[in-house]
């Protein structure tokens, strides 16, 4: 298939950045998103430009490196991350817009590539267990009930993306804080520290400028690993408690 | 065939290289003697101490972010060392550990189904097709257990029985349920443990985290390891960092292959780099083909994807018994379908190892039974499956499989069986480390998969996690201190810094390299180059490999190679954010690996594991070791690029574990 891609190209995070304009041709259905953008590179190279820069790693859905907006959506039309974005979600002669991440809290490295180190800082506040290592009891000791178990796991699927980020209206991190919370604080293992993990990093996450929820719910429609949008909800109860028993906020 | 007619007549280079000579053999001094379950408490009551007041004197390098390299951030940061770590991503989040699937193994024994440390380690140095050393293996199976613990405190949310107690299962070449998981997602979830540990020391002060950012090269003064060179991708700006001790978790080398199921930045940069700089390579062709991947779709691929082979315990593989059948799967009967590992090994029928398992794939596809575009690829088909345990118990424990298989394939798995190929999946061979993960440069240590120390000639699946994370947290973090301990930091030492004559030319080195790189302005990307070494290494280096096909690589690669420096195309700056830049500069380094690879493949005269020479074949097709020649680690020293290198020999013993010749009918 035939396609025009208007793309975002921005040579520094102090450059003004602007939407280029380029055609690419024999694109097969069978491509992936980037597997498209890597044949677009090409020909730029050749061509003596620069090639387009875009974050990307294991190419299957799972490292959360790859973080674009395709026609307004973050990773595009399908539920999915964008490098398991296959072509034939798109049709012969489309005008397709990518963008980076938009976000104040993201700010852009270089063309569609963008600093998402405020998710990390949000983590170093309080989203692990202080377990050292050989510290650990037998791990019978302590049974988790499935449902328990499985509440966390899907919680901690979230793979630090930041889709959530750029689909919400208000750039909130509302979502990824919230899925991280909730997996740790319904385990046993993360009980000791439960109060101090959301205020920490509720308070990490303000510090860094995401914005404020206002459940628009974008978030949970752009997550690509299903968190839900009552993850949330999960953490606000966990806020709210853990302000009560601590008189913190 | 015909190609290799003309292979007698090979080139003078590829003679040169070829005609390797063999050294002193290597020898690990810090292997303990004994009884071999004693061997490991042997050596940490031996191992010297750093006094705990005096850690946080001494500087720790990490290179890298994956279960290895992540688990020992944290924990030299935890026992009181200043550790400065680095990766190539965005955050220490996404190293490539992440996308393991399967699962972690342990010795625990709580299915009571006749599993112990002791046949774990049997289990492991069998599979490695008894190429790896009994100490290490032993080691690791005693590790294994303290693991699931570890994790399990670190709120790794495993998956659980309605007891809520531990839910195992059984995995790749293995009788026993010893397996445990978290949904297809095993790898991520235990990386995010160790990535939360190491962010615990970040936000403490104790690691001081330097993401986007590559190591280049290696600083080696007087004989130890003091520091590394690494670029900022970011500015593109080149800096050294120094230290007491280095360690290397930089990953395995699989994407010399081009197409691999590795991620696309993985790279072999850091193992290279350390090998020119002294540090032995060992075992460089014992490369790991995964046999259930999702098969090529054209030209344009740029990576392969794995599904995890557990999989294999409810998937049925078959190909069609007639050459050219091209019906649908579903409308081939029964007794048309030849469910081949059924067939041919009735005791392990699907759940035979990973080696053979793929080999027996390449052969039906060989035969002209293949399926699928191309005729590369083979079913799994989980028809039965549903019909045993319904479609819902399927969805369940393979969902995300399968969602990931409909969405990239846009077929549906549950009514259509699944087709998969063999891929390049994990390096076996890796930088050469003695029972301490200590290289053969004083203070360079390599853990993970960049050593070669523990799963011989191939590796039993869910034994990767299992081997970074012993690395990491547990191994060597007790070994360093003996290395420290002997090798003192002195306050105020700072003998080693930028203006060293040493530093200076490792500086001017990288700065070189990528001067020259930008200076070609050439007419091939870096990908072309990277393509052409990945299909030649692929054709001749990869599942079957034969001494004419090898000799072929071995002439071809330094052309490719001279091509290279002739005619690569990068375009921008080095000062800046240069992904084309970045590419190019671990392609030196490929071209250079994968002529090591190949002289190694050449050498190793026999097949063992991963690495099958047509020419060394039981009767019936099955790799023939020749124990009497080659029960040893092949350790290669560099002496110069497309110079040929020096052979060292470490001898395995095998006191516990006799060798037999592998069988798995």
């Amino acid at each position: 298939m035939k396609l025009t891609l208007r793309v975002w190209r921005q040579q520094n995070a102090d450059a003004d950045g602007a939407m280029s304009t380029y055609d690419v041709d024999d694109i097969s259905a069978d491509m992936s998103f980037l597997e498209m953008l890597d044949t677009l590179n090409e020909e730029l190279i050749l061509r003596g430009d620069d090639p387009v820069a875009f974050d990307h790693d294991c190419r299957e859905g799972i490292c959360g490196a790859c973080s674009l907006v395709i026609n307004g959506d973050a990773h595009g039309p399908e539920r999915t991350t964008t490098c398991q974005l296959h072509m034939r979600s798109f049709e012969d002669g489309d005008t397709i817009d990518i963008e980076p991440w938009r976000a104040s809290a993201f700010p852009v490295v270089k063309d569609l590539v963008v600093d998402r180190s405020a998710f990390d800082r949000i983590i170093q506040a309080g989203g692990y267990v202080t377990a050292p290592t050989g510290a650990a009891p037998e791990a019978h000791a302590t049974p988790v009930p499935k449902p328990d178990a499985d509440f966390a796991f899907e919680n901690a699927e979230c793979i630090g993306c930041g889709a959530c980020v750029a689909a919400c209206p208000n750039g909130a991190a509302m979502l990824f804080t919230s899925a991280k919370v909730n997996h740790l604080n319904v385990l046993p293992q993360g009980a000791p520290e439960r109060e101090t993990r959301v205020l920490d990093m509720v308070a990490q996450m303000d510090e860094e400028g995401f914005g404020g929820c206002t459940l628009a719910g974008e978030c949970a429609t752009a997550c690509p690993k299903g968190i839900p949008l009552v993850s949330i909800t999960g953490m606000n109860k966990e806020w709210l408690r853990a302000t009560r028993k601590s008189g913190r906020r | 065939m015909d190609e290799m007619a003309d292979i007698t007549d090979m080139g003078d280079i590829a003679a040169e290289f070829a005609a390797y000579t063999t050294g002193a053999p290597v020898v690990d001094t810090k292997a303990p003697g004994g009884p071999v379950n004693e061997r490991w408490d042997t050596r940490r009551f031996e191992a010297k101490l750093v006094n705990p007041a005096n850690r946080r004197k001494h500087t720790v390098i990490v290179v890298g972010t994956g279960l290895a390299g992540g688990a020992a951030g944290a924990t030299l940061a935890e026992q009181g060392y200043h550790v400065v770590q680095f990766c190539y991503q965005d955050s220490p989040r996404r190293a490539h550990s992440i996308a393991a699937q399967g699962g972690i193994n342990a010795a625990k024994n709580y299915r009571n189904d006749g599993d112990s440390v002791h046949r774990l380690f049997y289990d492991t140095v069998k599979g490695g097709d008894f190429r790896a050393r009994e100490s290490n293996v032993h080691r690791l199976a005693q590790i294994s257990v303290e693991i699931i613990d570890q994790c399990v405190a670190q709120g790794v949310p495993f998956a659980r029985e309605y007891g809520g107690l531990l839910d195992t299962r059984s995995f790749g070449g293995v009788q026993v349920s010893r397996t445990f998981y978290a949904r297809g997602q095993t790898g991520q979830q235990l990386l995010l443990g160790a990535y939360q540990a190491l962010s615990r020391q970040i936000a403490a002060g104790t690691v001081e985290m330097h993401a986007r950012t590559e190591m280049l090269d290696l600083i080696v003064v007087d004989g130890r390891a003091r520091g590394i060179v690494a670029r900022d991708l970011v500015t593109g700006k080149i800096d050294t960092y120094y230290a007491d001790a280095v360690v290397l978790a930089s990953g395995g080398y699989g994407n010399v292959f081009y197409l691999s199921t590795n991620a696309m930045n993985s790279n072999a940069t850091a193992i290279w780099r350390a090998h020119r700089r002294g540090a032995y390579f060992a075992n460089p062709c014992f490369t790991q083909i995964h046999p259930t991947c999702i098969p090529r779709t054209g030209e344009h691929q740029s990576k392969l994807t794995l599904m995890s082979e557990s999989l294999r315990n409810d998937g049925r593989i078959w190909v069609p018994k007639a050459k050219g059948d091209d019906r649908p799967a579903n409308e081939i009967p029964e007794d048309e379908r030849d469910y081949y590992l059924e067939r041919i090994y009735p005791a392990f029928g699907n759940l035979v190892p990973r080696d053979i398992a793929s080999r027996a794939a390449k052969n039906v596809c060989d035969e002209g039974r293949g399926v699928g575009p191309g005729g590369q690829g083979v079913y799994l088909d989980f028809a039965d499956a549903i019909g045993r345990m319904g479609r819902k118990a399927v969805e369940e424990k393979y969902g995300n499989l399968f969602d990931m298989y409909a969405r990239i394939t846009a077929e549906d798995p549950y009514t259509v069986p699944m087709r998969i190929y063999p891929a390049v999946h994990y390096t076996m061979g890796g930088l050469w480390v003695d029972y301490d993960l200590q290289t053969t440069v004083p203070g360079l240590f390599a853990i993970g998969e960049a050593n070669f120390s523990d799963h011989g000639a191939n590796r039993l699946g869910a034994s990767a996690l299992m081997q970074g994370l012993a690395d990491g947290y547990f191994v060597l973090p007790s070994t360093i201190n003996d290395y420290l301990a002997r090798n003192p930091h002195r306050s105020g030492d700072d003998d080693v810094n930028d203006e060293h004559p040493v530093v200076q030319e490792v500086l001017a080195d990288t700065e070189d390299r990528l001067r020259l790189l930008l200076a070609v302005d050439g007419d091939r990307t870096p990908d072309s180059f990277h393509r052409e070494l990945g299909e030649l290494m692929w054709e001749f280096c990869g599942m079957a490999r034969t001494e004419p096909g090898l000799r072929k690589a071995l002439e071809r690669i330094p052309q490719i190679r001279e091509e290279f420096w002739r005619r690569i195309k990068v375009p921008g700056t080095g000062e800046e954010f240069n992904q084309s830049l970045e590419k190019a500069n671990r392609i030196v380094d490929y071209l250079e690996l994968a002529e090591l690879m190949c002289l190694d493949a050449l050498h190793r005269d026999e097949s063992c594991g991963g690495h099958f020479r047509e020419e060394s074949q039981t009767p019936d097709g099955e790799a023939a070791r020749r124990d009497e020649e080659f029960t040893y680690a092949a350790a290669w020293e560099f002496t110069d690029t497309g110079e040929a290198p020096v052979l060292h020999k470490e001898d395995l013993v095998f006191e516990y574990v006799h060798p037999t010749q592998r069988s798995y009918a």
